[in-house]
């Protein structure tokens, strides 16, 4: 099993903490689910979302703060000192913002945003997109995770490019790589691990399901089966049928 | 005959007062704030009586208890029994039919109906009216409860509380939070802006990913916009980035309101529990009425009804969590 800087994740599922009707059901999402990472955002609160935190914390997982909504690199950098001190942890979740209304990640400030953070001794889980080149340059950055995108965030579209989400999981095989945003349904995120992720990272699917604490549960369910699945060595898809009981004797040869 | 002490004098302690007084009981209403005014959160708020739409994103109480307001308040001030309506743009149509999908009490309605009911409204195809809901002005409100409590004999002190007091009530929003603990404060930003240009005759959601954003008519050209939802304890500013997507959403309504002159900036935080309902408590000789959230008027009747029920009859409805008399 790969670790996250050495942390063995206790499973799959990592949730965020944004948009669900209320704490109180942010709270029983977890404790159903029993999603072992929490996300949590720094940005807006501005360093005054104390009972909030103290709830997070309270939840007794492993916090993965993130810099939601920074648009530049000097942001994020401070956003992320900032959940150094709230967290204790020096995990973040590093997340630069290109447009506001696709929420796409800028690999460029990105890049120099992890290598930053990586001289000042974080631990950083990028955001990106699943072009190659962008990865190669965050490992060399000093990344040991990638998180690229299934979708824009909370579109919940899915897998939208396949192809090259596979590509990338045969590019970095050592690498642990999370599905990071996009995820709609249970069935996007057992795909997710079907193709060999390691985790998938999602939120808006969960806290804005009609009831989040099935919507949780469901989506642990299915990263289990998906990892499952992916240990199993799945026979390939094939155009013709393949009998699963011997043909011979029957009577379409006669 | 036994005296109520009312401690603060927001929307929630001012409708117990009035639910007190209506059953007959004597009270009297301590804040060392004096009258309704900006030291209080209710000042700001949106004065929605909305439970249809809030029940988009909230639990099953709001919806029931929320359905008592209108006509609670319809008895004591000014209700304009108008409806609301949502709408959204194009790209945005998966957040109206999930809107729908979650709650009840509306018609769609179209490209033609929409500027029948708002003619100001003339960019939108598709939208939900919610015909039975209202809103009232909430600072009109809380000055007119306290003028009718005065007339009907209810004496407000500019002032603490006395300690130790027998048959207290407080209702001191998040400034109680020194004797209940899981009480929170969910930070709120809001604008008023004056629009002539614009006519609106009920309040309006606009749905958008990022900031679902209602606004209110005052009257007069005078609207209240809103509301910011953040898990923060920080009152003592607005962001520039609440100010943009706030005004920008009412850009996207009608572009006239780029031509709005901006009256007041608004901050405050709501008394929350973890599940953001309301909560009845009491404690020795205290009750407790909290944790309105961001449904002041909207169940502040029913939260009132509670306490009297409580405090009155020792009758123990849905809200008492916790009775250590």
């Amino acid at each position: 099993m790969k670790t996250f800087y050495g942390t063995q994740l206790p499973n799959p599922l990592m949730l965020g903490t944004a948009q669900y009707p209320s704490p109180a059901i942010l709270e029983q999402a977890f404790r159903d689910s029993g999603a072992g990472v929490a996300t949590v955002s720094l940005r807006r609160e501005s360093g005054a979302g104390q009972t909030f935190w103290q709830m997070i914390r309270e939840l007794g997982v492993l916090v993965l703060p993130n810099t939601a909504g920074c648009h530049t690199v000097k942001e994020a950098v401070t956003t992320a000192h900032m959940a150094r001190e709230v967290f204790d942890t020096k995990w973040i979740k590093l997340e630069l913002i290109g447009h506001t209304d696709s929420l796409q990640p800028d690999v460029f400030q990105l890049v120099e945003a992890a290598r930053i953070l990586t001289d000042d001794g974080f631990e950083v889980f990028p955001y990106t997109t699943d072009d190659l080149i962008v990865g190669e340059r965050l490992l060399t950055a000093g990344c040991e995770v990638l998180m690229p995108w299934g979708a824009p965030i909370g579109s919940g579209r899915g897998l939208n490019n396949e192809y090259a989400l596979r590509a990338m999981r045969a590019e970095f095989p050592d690498v642990p790589l999370v599905i990071d945003a996009g995820i709609g349904l249970s069935s996007h995120a057992a795909h997710a691990m079907e193709l060999g992720f390691d985790a998938v990272l999602l939120n808006t699917a969960v806290a804005r399901a009609g009831d989040p604490v099935v919507m949780a549960k469901a989506m642990m369910q299915a990263v289990m089966a998906g990892q499952l699945a992916h240990q199993a060595d799945p026979i390939e898809a094939r155009d013709m049928a393949e009998p699963s009981t011997p043909v011979i004797g029957k009577a379409f040869l006669s | 005959m036994t005296v109520w002490s009312v401690i603060g004098a927001g929307v929630a302690g001012l409708a117990v007062a009035s639910e007190l007084v209506s059953r007959g009981a004597r009270v009297r209403v301590f804040d060392p704030g004096g009258p309704p005014g900006p030291h209080g959160c209710s000042w700001w708020a949106g004065g929605m009586l909305a439970p249809w739409c809030e029940y988009e994103n909230a639990e099953e109480p709001v919806l029931r208890l929320g359905q008592m307001a209108i006509d609670w308040w319809a008895e004591r001030t000014k209700v304009h029994k108008r409806g609301t309506l949502v709408v959204a743009n194009p790209r945005d149509f998966p957040d109206l039919r999930r809107f729908a999908r979650r709650t009840e009490g509306f018609s769609e309605v179209n490209k033609r109906e929409i500027p029948r009911l708002e003619p100001d409204l003339q960019d939108f195809s598709k939208g939900l009216y919610f015909g039975a809901e209202a809103h009232l002005d909430p600072r009109q409100t809380l000055q007119n409860l306290t003028c009718q409590l005065r007339d009907q004999g209810v004496q407000f002190h500019n002032t603490l509380a006395p300690p130790n007091l027998e048959n207290a009530i407080d209702c001191r929003g998040l400034r109680a939070r020194d004797d209940l603990h899981d009480l929170r404060g969910v930070k709120g930003e809001m604008l008023v802006i004056r629009c002539p240009d614009v006519t609106l005759t009920r309040p309006v959601r606009l749905l958008h990913p990022r900031m679902p954003l209602y606004i209110v008519p005052r009257g007069d050209g005078v609207y209240m916009l809103g509301a910011t939802m953040i898990e923060s304890e920080d009152s003592s500013r607005i962001t520039a980035r609440s100010m943009l997507e706030l005004l920008s959403a009412a850009y996207a309504l009608n572009p006239a309101f780029g031509e709005a002159e901006v009256l007041e900036i608004g901050v405050d935080l709501r008394p929350a529990f973890p599940d953001n309902l309301p909560r009845i408590r009491r404690l020795r000789r205290t009750i407790y009425a909290n944790g309105l959230y961001r449904h002041g008027y909207l169940l502040a009747p029913a939260l009132a009804k509670g306490v009297a029920d409580l405090a009155l009859d020792n009758k123990h409805s849905e809200m008492v969590d916790e009775d250590r008399a």
